[in-house]
């Protein structure tokens, strides 16, 4: 099917994009990877489409000691290549690999993907998994940075408001001595995973320090897991990840679909929770020995 | 509702054309119904069978998942552009019709526009590249055996063509 007729908006300022928003109440159009297949099956009719894709500034990655900072307008791919990025949290090519398919990513944004918030999309697991946040310019609540943890609200739903602007997102880099790891099942390559588990541990000494998950599929948003309780202190090369996947599987709450069952995604979940941990364990030794 | 109608321009394989489409036409039908290039093709239009692939400026997207207004100023290359500088077929085509890459046909504008794209940046890849590089592209005849052997070939062809070019001193 085609979409819906719409007005067509292309603002040449972030001002002009917010009041646009609120005059119009339409939606904002970035890589449209999301939002025109929606459109397509008639599954949302916005009456406006206000086009981002001009806006000047907003195409920007910038890395420094303690983040990597992109924004609005920056494509999954552009971050996914980029080396500086690379070097300071390598969780992030790690993770946006898995996004979908290269052509895709050409021009899917990756701040598009937070505020779209697909509870089996990777992007908004990995600014949960970091703590990291989102900036946002709105008619109505103003300019305002926005936790993570306050940030994905529901399946689809995100904290921004119908005159928001979200136009950087924010990703802390852990400390040193910290691995991480993102692993899915999807039933094919490139599809939304079934179930995907991003790690980080970090090791101090030889022994783990911190550990925490963050999970997606299985439940309404992310689900970050912190279970630093269950393996604290272990030595690097004994770990025991049981306590931590039980705790994994006492927190989630995953749905049965087309693609899996809610018994198989706890299953996986539990599965794939020890595999990332190890991961993440393994990338921190390694890089404690560096 | 009457619809306003958006004048933009879109360079088609190298030539400007002057389009006017309504906010909603996606790429794909500006590319097909309004420029006449009956090459893309398109199959499920959501984003998934990557039949409808086209090049904008330089990189391989969905132009079902565009809308045409959006592209206004773009450089498109479809698989009709995908063709030497004469018009013959390009590495790419060439390599569909020795390996036998094709059987309906459907999926193959996709295929040659991704693939295209991809030996610019990978001028010499293994197997296993080849295939990441198709992984986003469904065919439902060929089993997709001949399909990575193109690409393979391909870039053979590509290889071959510089080194005639290298030594003869111009361009072939
Ligand atoms: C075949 C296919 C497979 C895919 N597989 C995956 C996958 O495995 N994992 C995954 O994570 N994603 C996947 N995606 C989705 C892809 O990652 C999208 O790029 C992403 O979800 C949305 O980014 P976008 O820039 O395209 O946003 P759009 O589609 O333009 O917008 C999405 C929504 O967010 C809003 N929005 C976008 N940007 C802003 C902004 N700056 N401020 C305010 N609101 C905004 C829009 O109004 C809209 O409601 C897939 C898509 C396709 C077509
Ligand atoms: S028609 Fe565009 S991806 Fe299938
Ligand atoms: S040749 Fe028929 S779909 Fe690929």
């Amino acid at each position: 099917m085609k979409p819906a007729p719409f007005d067509y908006h292309r603002p040449g300022s972030v001002a002009e994009a917010v009041e646009t928003l609120a005059a119009t109440g339409g939606k904002v159009l970035a890589g449209g990877q999301s939002l025109v297949p929606i459109m397509s099956m008639r599954l949302a009719a916005p009456v406006a489409l206000v086009d981002i894709n001009r806006l000047p500034g907003l195409s920007e990655i910038e890395v420094d000691g303690g983040r990597v900072r992109i924004g609005a307008l920056v494509r999954h791919r552009q971050l996914e290549q980029h080396e500086a990025a690379y070097a300071a949290n390598p969780l992030l090519r790690r993770a946006l690999s898995q996004v979908a398919h290269p052509t895709i990513r050409n021009r899917g944004t990756t701040v598009g993907s937070l505020v779209h918030a697909d509870p089996a999309a990777e992007m908004p697991a990995v600014l949960a998994l970091l703590d990291g946040s989102v900036g946002v310019v709105g008619k109505t609540a103003g300019e305002r940075t926005i936790a993570a943890a306050d940030f994905f609200v529901g399946p689809l739903e995100s904290a921004l408001q119908s005159d928001d602007l979200a136009v950087t997102a924010t990703f802390p880099t852990p400390p040193a001595g910290t691995g991480s790891s993102w692993i899915e099942l999807a039933r094919r390559h490139g599809d939304y995973a079934m179930v995907g588990v991003g790690a980080l541990v970090r090791l101090v000494d030889g022994a783990v320090e911190s550990a925490r998950v963050s999970l997606i599929s299985v439940g309404l948003t992310p689900v970050v897991v912190e279970v630093t309780e269950t393996c604290a202190g272990a030595p690097y090369d004994r770990v025991d990840w049981q306590a931590a996947q039980d705790a994994i599987v006492a927190a989630i709450e995953p749905e049965g679909d087309i693609h899996a069952s809610a018994q198989y995604r706890e299953h996986l979940a539990r599965v794939l929770s020890a595999r990332a941990l190890q991961q993440a364990l393994d990338d921190g030794a390694a890089k404690e020995a560096a | 509702m009457t619809e306003t109608p958006h004048d933009i321009t879109l360079t088609l394989n190298g030539t400007p054309r002057r389009l006017s489409v309504p906010a909603r036409r996606l790429l794909s039908d500006a590319i097909r119904h309004d420029a006449r290039l009956t090459g893309t093709h398109v199959g499920c239009e959501h984003g998934v069978c990557g039949a409808c692939t086209v090049l904008v400026d330089g990189q391989p997207m969905r132009s079902c998942l565009m809308f045409a207004v959006s592209a206004d100023g773009a450089e498109i290359t479809t698989t009709e552009g995908c063709t030497t500088a004469t018009g013959g077929l390009g590495p790419v085509q060439q390599a569909f019709r020795d390996c036998h890459a094709l059987q309906c046909g459907f999926c193959t504008p996709g295929f040659i526009t991704t693939i295209t794209a991809f030996l610019e940046t990978n001028p010499d890849p293994t197997e296993d590249e080849a295939r990441e590089a198709i992984g986003g592209n469904l065919c439902r005849c060929t089993g997709y055996q001949n399909i990575v052997a193109a690409v393979l070939r391909a870039a053979q062809i590509q290889r071959e063509q510089s080194q005639l070019q290298g030594e003869q001193g111009q361009p072939a």
